[in-house]
Order: structure tokens, then C-alpha cells, then sequence
């Protein structure tokens, strides 16, 4: 297996603040790595940083080991990189199949082509499929904004694999998603994983899900990595144990 | 959905019908009016088009308007013909528009809103300082009308068919444009910029052409003012045509596709129609617009929506009041 993913001595720091110290890690081809940490680790914003929505402070992030540091969040998804934010991040005034259609359009020709193009941007069959396989068929044609809080979240994570990246990374998909949306999430999500071969990073605080869906895991606590391993071992590591619970 | 498609084209067939007929039996002033409503309307599209559907506020359209009447009442009294300075006109404000776009890239909302009003002032300065390009204060006389394949369209019946026609295919296209990808895209770069740059939505050239297409629009509409009045003087281009776009668009229904017809109608006739209550037309005019922005802050066609869209009333106020705003406001 090659690393798709590269990050070496990634900072950032806010002024004082460092909130990612010298983070390093890679991601394999086809890998499910999770990330967990208490809140205020910097989790969140090492992903902003990998993706380009925050400028690093210093390190490297490299795709299949081209370097893409600092690398704009629309053209890095043009590369096959793809994400869900923390915070719920869907289009409420568009229908559920014109959000997937969103998700897509954007690697299809030109922009100056997609305007002469048909309307759905030759997607609609792909977002048909991606609303079956998320099971929202009854609500394609609901405006996203209408949709329960859970399936506004498995649209969200639909609207990330729309364009097949061949990396997803998934900032708590599971947050404030009730237990039976969450086993169809997880389902869904190695699903993708085995029919696209797709490799996802998901920083996740569920840690009963975590555990069930990734295959690494990557602790951080104040910014630095602190322990990494599979879950089993990461879960009986005593500096995990202290991050989260502190000393007894 | 079927009974709300079939509503609305009764309702746009009906307007159609109306539009053509109206003048009849109105005196040339009401046809002017009239004309000037088509006009501005084609303006308000251009700002409905950057503010509404693209959601990058623009105090900066009268000055749109302004170029695009200058370069055609210009060019067209030194003996040009309309078409080339028409062309040229929308072409121009097309180009500057998309300049005045790369602010929005760094600034947005109220800082933005006083970039744009500060580009207003300045063009306006232009218009009136410059007195060996623009005339200064005495303007420009004598706009000739164009004709089409030899017709003339001097009379003020013609010219209104003329500015009616450029209504019709500047809504055509503007309908074909917010359908496409490029307008989903722009309710995405309005709603959630930073979710759409994460799905590769370049966010940084739509936000440049969305500026660009709105001017380019206000100097189409510029374009057509000059011969309508056939005398043009700095004033009308200043900050208060601006505001007076603004609130086109912002009564008719920002982000809808009728909000700027509606919204010039209020904006454009309705003063007209208030001129019987003589010296209380304009307070009654200006009571009308504050109660109905209290009322619905998402304009006319916002009400239409909320009345005909329950569930998406539900829905929205669930979600709370931002998300309750957004979600009524419809970019249909």
C-alpha cells in the first residue's frame, strides 16, 4: 500500500496559541484513520489546515506526494479530496438532489462548458444512485432545509462522496445523530470504503463508533500526537486514559 | 408543485398580455413611465443577480447605469450608431463590474456595501467634474432614439415596444442563466461559501462574474435610458438610484426570479399611482415600504412563498430565525 495522505511537522499556532504542534502522519490507500482527542486538541483545525482553509504555520501536506500545502479547498477537491465540516454544512434552499447535484457539478468540464450544458450538469442519474444508497429516496425532491437534523447529516456525508473522492476526510460525522441513523451511517460509510476503495480520515468523539470504523486511530491532546495504533491498543494506552480523564 | 407551476404561468402569460396592451389609452407621459419601469427592471435583474442569487451586496448599480448611459449618449450624439454603443456600453460596465468584484473577495457584508457605495460617489464625481468627456452639470442633449431594420423608434409607443423586447430576452437569459450550474452555484456562494469552495465551487471567480453580469446588465439598462430621456446630467446617477435599485430588489423579493418586476413596479409606478394624495404621496409611500419590510423582510414574493409553502414555513421556524429567514427566501 502507498500513503495517499502526508503530513509532516504540520503547525499552527493563533498568535501564543499553537494549536497543531508538529502533528505528522500518513494515510494509506483504502485506510479508515480516525482521529480523536478532547475537545480544544486541535483536531478540527488540522484538518482546516490540511485542507487549505487555514494557511499552516509550518509543515508539509502532501497528496499521493505532491505537495498541496496551503493548496485552495476548491482545488484540492478537484484532486479527488473531499470533507464534512463539524457544524452541519448543507445548501437549505435546494432541493436534496440539487445539494448532490452541487457536490459534483464542480468536476464536470469547464465552467464556461457547464453553462452551455445541461442543467443537472449530466448528475442527475449519479444523485439519484447517491440518494439510494443514503437512503433519502422519498426526499429527493424536499428542500434540504426541510429535512430532520439526521438527514440533513447523511446528506451532508452524501454530498462528500458525490464527485468519488479518493480521500474523505469527515469531521464528526456522527455528531448529534440519534443510534439508529448512526448504525446506517456507519454501514454506509464502510460500504463506500468497500465498493470505492475510498480512503476516509474521521475525527469523531462517538467512541463506540470510532472504534467500529476505522482501522488506525490517531490520538492528539494540546496539538501534539500522543498515541497512535489500532483501536484496541489506542483504548488501553494510559496517556489516552489521562487525556481524557486526567490523572487519578 | 404542479398547481403552483400552472398558477404561475397563468399569472406571467396574464402580465405578458398586460404588458403588451397596457399603453394603449395612456397618455405619452404614462407610456414614459411605463418605459422607465422595463428600464429599471432590466437594472434591478443585474442587482438581483449579484445580491440575490450570488448574495454580494452592491450600493454601486446606478453608476452601471450611469456608464452605460453615458458611453451610449455619448458615442450616439458624435454620430455612432445605437448598436455599437450599446454593445459597448454593457460591455464596459461588464468589464468594470468585474474589477469592482475583487474587493468582494476580501470584504464582505457592510464593508462591502461601502466599497461599492464609495465606487457610486466616485463615478458620480466623474460624471459630474468632467465636463470635457460628460458635459459636467449640463449633461448631454439630444440622445437620438435607434431604429431597428429601419424602423424608427422615436415614438414613445415604439421605444417602449423597443425597451419591452430588451426586457423579454434579458429575462430569457437571466432565467436560463439561474438554472443552470452556474446558478445553482451562486445560491451556494450566497448561502455557504465555504462549504461550496470544499465541492470545488471556485468561489473567487464566481464571486468576480456575478459582479460582472450585474453590471453588465445595469449598463444594458443605461444603455436604454439614454435615448428614453434623450437628455442625461450627472443627478440621476447618484447614491439615491442606487438605494432605490437596492429596494427593488430587496421588496420585490431578493433572490427570486420576479422579485425585481414586482419590486420596480413598487418602486417605479406605484409614486406615480400616490400622486393624488399630492404632498402625502411620498410618506404614504414610504409608510407602505416600512410596514411591508416589518412585516416581511423577504419581500413581496417572499409572502407569496411563506402563504404557499407551509412546510417550508415549519421547517424554518424550527430551524430558528436566521435559518427561518434564509429558508423562506427561496432562489426559484
Amino acid at each position: 500500500m502507498s500513503a495517499i495522505l502526508e503530513v509532516r511537522e504540520l503547525r499552527k499556532s493563533f498568535g501564543g496559541i499553537v494549536a497543531v504542534d508538529g502533528v505528522s502522519f500518513s494515510v494509506e490507500a483504502g485506510e479508515i484513520l480516525g482521529i480523536i482527542g478532547p475537545n480544544g486538541s486541535g483536531k478540527s483545525t488540522l484538518f482546516n489546515c490540511i485542507l487549505g482553509q487555514l494557511a499552516p504555520s509550518g509543515g508539509d501536506v502532501r497528496l499521493d506526494g505532491r505537495p498541496v500545502t496551503g493548496m485552495r479547498p476548491c482545488d484540492l477537491n478537484r484532486l479527488g479530496v473531499s470533507r464534512t465540516f463539524q457544524l452541519l454544512q448543507i445548501f437549505p434552499q435546494l432541493t436534496v438532489r440539487e445539494n448532490l447535484v452541487l457536490a459534483g457539478q464542480e468536476h464536470q468540464g469547464t465552467m464556461l462548458g457547464r453553462l452551455a450544458g445541461p442543467r443537472d450538469a449530466g448528475l442527475s442519474a449519479a444523485a439519484d444512485r447517491m440518494i439510494g444508497f443514503f437512503r433519502l429516496d422519498h426526499l429527493a425532491e424536499e428542500h434540504a432545509g426541510d429535512l430532520s437534523y439526521g438527514q440533513q447529516k447523511l446528506l451532508d456525508v452524501a454530498m462528500a462522496f458525490m464527485a468519488g473522492p479518493r480521500l474523505a476526510l469527515l469531521d464528526e460525522p456522527a455528531g448529534g445523530v440519534n443510534l439508529t441513523m448512526l448504525a446506517s451511517l456507519r454501514e454506509r460509510l464502510r460500504a463506500i470504503n468497500a465498493e470505492q476503495r475510498s480512503t476516509f480520515v474521521v475525527i469523531e468523539h462517538n467512541m463506540e463508533f470510532v472504534m467500529a470504523l476505522c482501522t488506525r486511530i490517531l490520538v492528539l491532546a494540546e496539538g501534539r500526537v500522543i498515541a497512535e495504533g489500532d483501536p484496541a491498543a489506542v483504548r488501553r494506552d494510559p496517556k489516552v486514559i489521562e487525556a481524557y480523564l486526567g490523572h487519578s | 408543485m404542479k398547481n403552483r407551476r400552472l398558477a404561475a404561468g397563468i399569472v406571467l402569460a396574464a402580465a405578458g398580455a398586460f404588458l403588451l396592451v397596457a399603453p394603449f389609452g395612456l397618455k405619452p407621459y404614462g407610456i414614459f413611465i411605463l418605459t422607465m419601469w422595463a428600464v429599471m427592471t432590466i437594472a434591478a435583474i443585474g442587482l438581483n443577480l449579484t445580491l440575490g442569487y450570488a448574495g454580494q451586496i452592491s450600493l454601486a448599480q446606478a453608476a452601471f447605469v450611469g456608464i452605460g448611459a453615458y458611453i451610449t449618449a455619448y458615442l450616439t450624439t458624435k454620430g455612432w450608431p445605437f448598436w455599437p454603443t450599446y454593445i459597448f456600453g454593457g460591455a464596459s460596465c461588464f468589464a468594470i463590474g468585474w474589477l469592482l468584484g475583487y474587493p468582494a473577495l476580501r470584504v464582505q457584508h457592510h464593508y462591502l456595501a461601502f466599497v461599492t457605495l464609495a465606487f457610486n460617489t466616485l463615478v458620480y464625481l466623474i460624471f459630474r467634474n468632467e465636463e470635457w468627456l460628460t458635459g459636467g452639470i449640463y449633461g448631454i442633449s439630444n440622445v437620438p432614439r435607434p431604429s431597428v431594420l429601419g424602423l424608427s423608434m422615436n415614438s414613445p409607443l415604439a421605444f417602449y415596444y423597443f425597451c419591452l423586447a430588451h426586457l423579454a430576452l434579458v429575462s430569457a437569459a437571466t432565467w436560463w442563466l439561474i438554472r443552470s450550474p452556474w446558478g445553482r452555484a451562486f445560491v451556494a456562494l450566497r448561502e455557504n461559501p465555504i462549504r461550496a469552495l470544499s465541492l470545488g465551487v471556485d468561489t473567487r471567480r464566481y464571486t468576480l462574474v456575478a459582479f460582472a453580469l450585474g453590471a453588465g446588465l445595469g449598463g444594458v439598462s443605461g444603455a436604454l435610458y439614454a435615448p428614453l430621456v434623450q437628455f442625461i446630467d450627472p443627478t440621476p446617477f447618484a447614491l439615491a438610484l442606487s438605494l432605490n435599485l437596492l429596494l427593488m430588489v430587496v421588496l420585490g423579493g431578493s433572490g427570486y426570479f420576479f422579485g425585481p418586476f414586482l419590486g420596480a413596479i413598487v418602486a417605479v409606478l406605484l409614486p406615480e399611482w400616490l400622486r393624488f394624495t399630492q404632498g402625502f404621496y411620498l410618506m404614504g409611500y414610504a409608510l407602505l415600504v416600512m410596514i411591508l419590510m416589518a412585516f416581511s423582510p423577504t419581500g413581496l414574493l417572499g409572502v407569496a412563498d411563506r402563504l404557499t409553502r407551509p412546510s417550508r414555513r415549519r421547517a424554518g421556524a424550527a430551524a430558528g430565525p436566521v435559518e427561518a429567514a434564509a429558508g423562506s427566501e427561496g432562489a426559484r
